[in-house]
C-alpha cells in the first residue's frame, strides 16, 4: 500500500510540477530566513549573518537538486521534458518529420491492411461463423494419392465413431435456376446436414434453421433457408416470407429462414444464396440418389475439433475409423481413406488458387515495410549526423550518456507513436480501398474479402517499424560514446561526399531499399507481361463474336426425352434468327468451371505400356460446334445432324491425341472405345484450350451430343449481333417452346475466357500497388540520403569550387557517388530477383521468370528515379557559395 | 551529491525524524534542532540532507506537510507524522534496538 501511495505522490507531483516547485523555493527561504534570524539574536551583524546561515545550510540549488530526485519519480520527469524536446525536435524539421512518418504511416497501414486481409482469407475466411481456428476441411483419399469427396454413408460412420471431434457438416455446392420474369437466374445453394447452422453458430435473423429431422429421408423435407441477398432482392425484403414456398428444381420447397446479413455460406469464391438439407440430394444432383450408396463420393464437408485437440490426432482417429470402414466394407471402402486439410488448403473450394496469390502479395506487402522501414532508419542516421553536433556539446557540458540515449529513445519512440497511429488509420481506411482496386471477378462468383482488422498483424507491423526505427534512433548516441570531443566540435561539416565510415551504414540502407524496389519492380514487369500476353493469346477457338446462353432444364424438372426434344427444336429456332450465323450444344463451355468428361479409353492397334491405362477428356458437342467456335478441321468432318443414335458412334479427335496413338498416320476411319462403346474417328482437329489458357496440351476428343444426351446442355451463338439483343431473342424462343422457361442473360465467350485469368489479375493489381509504392519510398529513400550526403560535404564541395572546379564537375562527382551505389543495389536485388521470380513459375504464362524485358525496365525505372534523387540535391551543392562553405 | 554525513549511521535519518516528529509537527529546521536537542547535540542535521529525506518520507506517506505559523509568526511547512509513519516508526525503532543489541554483544564480546 505505500508503496502505491508513494507512487500516486509523485504521480501527482509531476503534474503539479509549478506549484511544487514554488512550495519547495518557499521554504528553502524560510529555512535560510529562520537561520539569520536566529544569527543576528546571536550577535551577528546581518550580512554576516546571512553569510554565515547560507554557509550552514549549503547550496540552495543543489539541495533542490537532491530534494527533487526524492521527491518525484525522476525517470517521469525527465521523460515528460524529453517528450517535449523530442516534439520540437520533429517541429523544427519539419521535412524529415513529415517524410518518415509518412514512409511509417504507409509502411504499417498497407502492411497490416493487407495481411489482416490475407491472414483473414486464409484463417478465418467465414465471416460469422464461430471457432473457424479449429475448423478443418474433409476429404476423401485414395491409396493411389487422388483426392476426391466422401460418401454419405461413410461419412455418417466417420461422425458417429469420431470423438475428437465436436462436430461433422456438410456443405456440398449445388445450383438451381430461378426465373425472375423471362430471365433465368443462376442461384448457388449448399446441401446441407441438418446441424449446419447450430455447428457454424449462425442463426437465422428470421425463421429457423434446419431440425434434425429433416436431414433424414429420400426427398421427404423440401425446406430451404434463405441468404439475406437473396430474401432483399427476389423477395423484396419480405417479412412474411418464412412459410412461403418457392419451386426448386420442379419440387416446391417452404422457406423457413433467412440466414444473416454478413453470412454467405463457408465456400471461398461463391456467395451462396439457399441452403437445402442433405436429404433432398436427389433433387438438386442430375446424376442420381447417392444417399444409400456407400461407392458414391459427393461428400464435401467441414469438421469442429474438440478444443485442444490438434489437427494431427483428429487426422489419426479419422484415419483408424478409416481402417475400420475398409474391412468393413472392402467392396465400396478398399483403398479409400480421408484427410482433414486447414480451411486455407480446403480441396474443393477456390482457397488453393488464390493462395499463391495471396503468399506473393504478403511477400511484397513485407518488402514494402522493409522498405519504408530502411527509409525511416535512412533519415534518422542522416539526421543523426547533423547531430552530432549537439550530442558532442552535450556530452562535453556533461550530459551522461545514459540521458542522451534516453532522450534519443524518446524520440524515436514519439516518431513510432506518431506513425503508428497513422498506421492504424490507413489500415483502417485502405482495408477497403484496396478491395476497391480488384479488378471484378466473373458476375455471380464473389469471393468475400473480410475487412477485418487483424490486431496480431497491426501489432507485429507496429512492433517491426518501432523496433527498427528505435534502433536506428539511438544511432548517434552509440556512436558518440567513442566521440573525440575536440575533434568533433570542430568537424562539423566538413565531412567528404561517401567519405566517413558511418556513410557505410547508409549505403547498406540504400542498396537495400534499391535492391528490394527491384526485386519487386521485376516481379511486377513479370506479372503484367504475362498477363498482357495471356489476354492477347487464343486459346484456339474464336470469342469476339460468339455468344453463350444457358436453358436449366434439369431445374426445371426435364426429362431426358423432353429435354432432347427441347433442345433440338430450340437450337432449329436460333439458327433461324436474323444475325445467326450458326449455333450449337455443348455440355459444357470453353472456360467454365465445370469440367470436361473424362474416361479411360481403348485405341484399337495400340498396345499400352504394362502399368498405363489410356484415359482422356472428352465432351459432348452437336453439329456446328467447331465452325461457331472457329476451331479448323486438320482431317475429316465436323459431326453431322445424323450423327445421332440411330447410326454409327462416331468421334472426333485433337492434333495431340493423333500424334500419340496414331503417330505418322491419318486416324481418320480407325476405332476408340470408351465405356464400352466403340467409336469410329472421323476427323481430327486442331489443339484448343479446354479449361485455362495456361493448361498444357492434352489427349481430347469430341462426342456427338446426340449420341451421348444429357439433360443439361449450353447453347453457343455465332453472331454480330450485341448479347442483349440475342437474350431477348432467345427469350422469346424459349417462351415459345414452353412459356414457364427463360434462358440466361447471354454473354459473351470472350468474358468467360477473361473471367479465369482472375487469379493473375489480381496478383498484377497488387503488386502493381505495392510495387508504385515500393518504388516511391525508395526514391524518397535515395533522395534523402543524397541530399543530406550533398549537405554534409558542402566544405568538400566548397573547396574543390575554390581550387577551380566547375558545375559540371561537382554534378558529375555527386551523381556518380549516388549511382555506384544504385548500381551496386540493383546488381544485390538482379541476384535476388533471379532466385525469387521462379517461385512465381505458376503465375507466369509464356514469360520466362528471367525474362530481360521484365527486368530490363525494373533497371531503367530505377535508374531514372536514382539520377533524378542524386540530380536535385547535386544542383544544389553546385550553388553553394564557396567562401561561405569554406566558413563553415 | 550530497549524502548523509558520517556522523549519522546510514539509513536512520529517516528514522531520526519520524522521532523528532513523534509528538509535535514540526518545520524543517525545528526538525534538525529537535534531533540535535534530544541527541544531546551529539548529531548534527544538515540542511543538505534534511530535506530531501523529507520529501521521500513525504512520498512515501509517512509524514504530511501543511502550510502553518511559526512561533515567531513566520509562515512555514509544518511536518506531521502519519498514521502509516507511526507504525513505520515503531517498526523502525524495533529493528534498531534488535541490530545495536547484537552489535553490543559483538563488541563486547571480551
Amino acid at each position: 500500500m505505500p508503496r502505491l501511495r508513494a507512487w500516486l505522490c509523485r504521480l501527482v507531483g509531476l503534474v503539479r510540477k509549478e506549484t511544487r516547485e514554488a512550495e519547495m523555493a518557499e521554504e528553502m527561504q524560510q529555512h535560510l530566513d529562520l537561520l539569520i534570524e536566529r544569527n543576528i539574536a546571536a550577535g551577528m551583524l546581518p550580512h554576516e549573518a546571512r553569510n554565515a546561515a547560507l554557509r550552514q545550510f549549503g547550496g540552495v540549488e543543489q539541495v533542490k537538486e537532491v530534494a527533487r530526485e526524492q521527491r518525484v519519480w525522476r525517470w517521469a520527469d525527465e521523460f515528460v521534458q524529453d517528450i517535449r524536446y523530442g516534439a520540437r525536435m520533429l517541429r523544427r524539421t519539419p521535412g524529415f518529420s513529415i517524410l518518415a512518418i509518412l514512409c511509417l504511416t504507409l509502411g504499417i497501414g498497407t502492411n497490416a491492411a493487407a495481411l489482416s486481409w490475407i491472414e483473414g482469407i486464409l484463417i478465418r475466411p467465414y465471416p460469422l461463423v464461430a471457432h473457424q481456428d479449429r475448423m478443418v476441411a474433409l476429404g476423401g483419399t485414395t491409396r493411389g494419392g487422388e483426392r476426391g469427396g466422401l460418401s454419405y454413408p461413410d461419412f455418417l460412420d466417420f461422425e458417429k465413431n469420431s470423438t475428437l471431434f465436436e462436430s461433422f457438416i456438410i456443405d456440398k455446392i449445388t445450383g438451381t435456376t430461378l426465373s425472375n420474369g423471362d430471365r433465368a437466374e443462376r442461384a448457388v445453394g449448399g446441401m446441407v446436414s441438418a446441424n449446419y447452422f447450430d455447428a457454424l453458430g449462425v442463426r437465422p435473423i428470421l425463421g429457423r434453421g434446419f431440425r434434425p429431422e429433416e436431414g433424414t429421408g429420400r426427398n421427404a423435407h423440401p425446406v430451404t433457408v434463405i441468404s439475406y441477398m437473396t430474401w432483399k432482392n427476389r423477395y423484396k425484403g419480405d417479412p412474411d416470407i418464412v412459410g412461403k414456398t418457392q419451386y426448386m428444381n420442379g419440387v416446391q420447397h417452404t422457406i423457413i429462414g433467412v440466414a444473416p446479413e454478413q453470412f454467405h455460406g463457408t465456400f471461398i469464391g461463391y456467395s451462396f444464396n439457399f441452403w437445402v438439407p442433405t436429404s433432398m440430394q436427389e433433387t438438386f444432383d442430375n446424376t442420381g440418389y447417392k444417399l444409400e450408396d456407400r461407392g458414391a463420393r459427393w461428400i464435401e464437408g467441414y469438421a469442429f475439433l474438440k478444443p485442444g485437440v490438434t489437427r494431427q490426432q483428429g487426422q489419426a482417429e479419422l484415419s483408424a475409423i478409416a481402417k475400420r470402414l475398409e474391412n468393413d466394407f472392402p467392396e465400396a471402402d478398399r483403398g479409400h481413406g480421408i484427410e482433414i486439410f486447414p480451411l486455407w488448403k480446403t480441396p474443393f473450394n477456390a482457397a488453393g488458387g488464390i493462395s499463391t496469390t495471396l503468399g506473393i502479395t504478403a511477400a511484397v506487402v513485407f518488402f514494402v515495410l522493409l522498405i519504408a522501414c530502411a527509409n525511416v532508419s535512412n533519415l534518422l542516421l542522416a539526421r543523426s549526423l547533423l547531430r552530432r553536433h549537439e550530442m558532442t556539446m552535450r556530452l562535453a557540458l556533461g550530459a551522461g550518456r545514459r540521458r542522451l540515449i534516453k532522450q534519443l529513445f524518446t524520440e524515436g519512440l514519439l516518431l513510432s507513436l506518431i506513425a503508428a497511429l497513422g498506421g492504424i488509420a490507413v489500415a483502417y481506411w485502405s482495408r477497403n480501398a484496396l478491395v476497391l482496386a480488384f479488378p471484378t471477378s466473373l458476375p455471380g462468383i464473389t469471393i468475400d474479402y473480410p475487412g477485418q482488422l487483424d490486431w496480431r498483424v497491426l501489432l507485429l507491423s507496429i512492433t517491426i517499424c518501432i523496433g527498427s526505427t528505435m534502433l536506428f534512433a539511438l544511432m548517434p548516441a552509440i556512436q558518440s560514446s567513442h566521440v573525440d570531443l575536440c575533434g568533433a566540435l570542430k568537424s562539423e561539416g566538413a565531412g567528404v561526399v561517401g567519405g566517413s565510415g558511418r556513410s557505410r551504414l547508409r549505403s547498406a540502407l540504400v542498396l537495400v531499399q534499391v535492391s528490394l524496389s527491384f526485386v519487386l519492380l521485376a516481379g511486377t514487369g513479370l506479372l503484367l507481361q504475362s498477363l498482357q500476353r495471356m489476354q492477347n493469346a487464343s486459346p484456339g477457338f474464336s470469342t469476339n463474336n460468339v455468344i453463350m446462353s444457358v436453358v436449366d432444364l434439369f431445374s426445371a424438372g426435364y426429362k431426358l426425352d423432353r429435354a432432347k426434344i427441347f433442345h433440338t427444336q430450340l437450337l432449329d429456332r436460333v439458327r433461324a434468327l436474323p444475325g445467326v450465323e450458326s449455333a450449337a450444344l455443348t455440355r459444357v463451355t470453353p472456360f467454365s468451371y465445370n469440367p470436361p468428361s473424362s474416361a479411360p479409353i481403348e485405341i484399337d492397334g495400340y498396345q499400352p505400356a504394362p502399368d498405363e491405362q489410356p484415359n482422356a477428356d472428352y465432351l459432348q458437342v452437336s453439329e456446328d460446334y467447331f465452325s461457331t467456335l472457329g476451331i479448323p478441321l486438320v482431317a475429316g468432318r465436323e459431326f453431322t445432324r445424323t450423327d445421332d443414335e440411330n447410326s454409327p458412334r462416331v468421334a472426333i479427335i485433337n492434333e495431340t491425341m493423333a500424334g500419340k496413338y496414331w503417330p505418322g498416320k491419318d486416324p481418320t476411319g480407325q476405332r476408340l472405345k470408351v465405356k464400352d462403346n466403340w467409336m469410329q474417328i472421323v476427323g481430327v482437329a486442331q489443339n484448343v484450350k479446354i479449361e485455362t489458357k495456361l493448361e498444357p496440351p492434352r489427349s481430347f476428343f469430341y462426342v456427338p451430343v446426340r449420341q451421348n444426351f444429357f439433360v443439361g446442355n449450353a447453347l453457343l451463338i455465332r453472331t454480330r449481333e450485341t448479347p442483349g439483343a440475342i437474350t431477348n431473342a432467345l427469350a422469346r424462343e424459349v417462351h415459345a417452346l414452353d412459356p414457364t422457361l427463360a434462358p440466361y442473360a447471354a454473354d459473351r465467350l470472350q468474358e468467360q475466357v477473361d473471367g479465369r485469368g482472375y487469379t493473375q489479375r489480381l496478383a498484377a493489381t497488387l503488386l502493381g500497388i505495392f510495387g508504385g509504392m515500393a518504388l516511391f519510398l525508395a526514391a524518397i529513400g535515395l533522395y534523402g540520403v543524397m541530399s543530406y550526403s550533398v549537405s554534409q560535404s558542402t566544405r568538400e564541395l566548397g573547396v574543390r569550387m575554390a581550387l577551380g572546379a566547375t558545375v559540371r564537375d561537382l554534378l558529375r562527382l555527386v551523381i556518380s557517388r549516388g549511382l555506384r551505389l544504385t548500381i551496386a543495389g540493383i546488381a544485390i536485388g538482379l541476384a535476388a530477383a533471379l532466385l525469387l521470380t521462379r517461385l512465381m513459375g505458376n503465375l507466369l504464362y509464356k514469360v520466362s521468370p528471367r525474362d530481360p524485358i521484365a527486368f530490363g525496365a525494373a533497371l531503367i525505372i530505377l535508374i531514372v528515379v536514382a539520377l533524378v534523387a542524386c540530380f536535385l540535391p547535386a544542383r544544389r551543392a553546385t550553388r553553394i557559395d564557396p567562401v561561405r562553405a569554406l566558413r563553415i | 551529491m550530497a549524502k548523509e554525513k558520517p556522523d549519522l549511521v546510514y539509513g536512520t535519518l529517516d528514522m531520526l525524524i519520524l522521532k523528532a516528529l513523534q509528538h509535535d509537527p514540526r518545520h524543517g529546521l525545528a526538525i534538525a534542532d529537535r534531533i540535535q536537542q534530544m541527541s544531546k547535540d551529539i548529531l548534527h542535521v544538515e540542511q543538505g540532507s534534511l530535506y530531501p529525506a523529507l520529501y521521500r518520507l513525504e512520498a512515501q506517506g509517512w509524514i504530511k506537510a501543511e502550510w502553518g505559523v511559526s512561533d515567531n509568526n513566520r509562515k512555514a511547512r509544518y511536518y506531521k507524522l502519519t498514521a502509516a509513519g507511526r507504525k513505520q516508526l515503531s517498526a523502525e525503532e524495533e529493528h534498531w534496538l534488535r541490530i545495536t543489541k547484537g552489535i553490543d554483544l559483538v563488541l563486547s564480546e571480551a
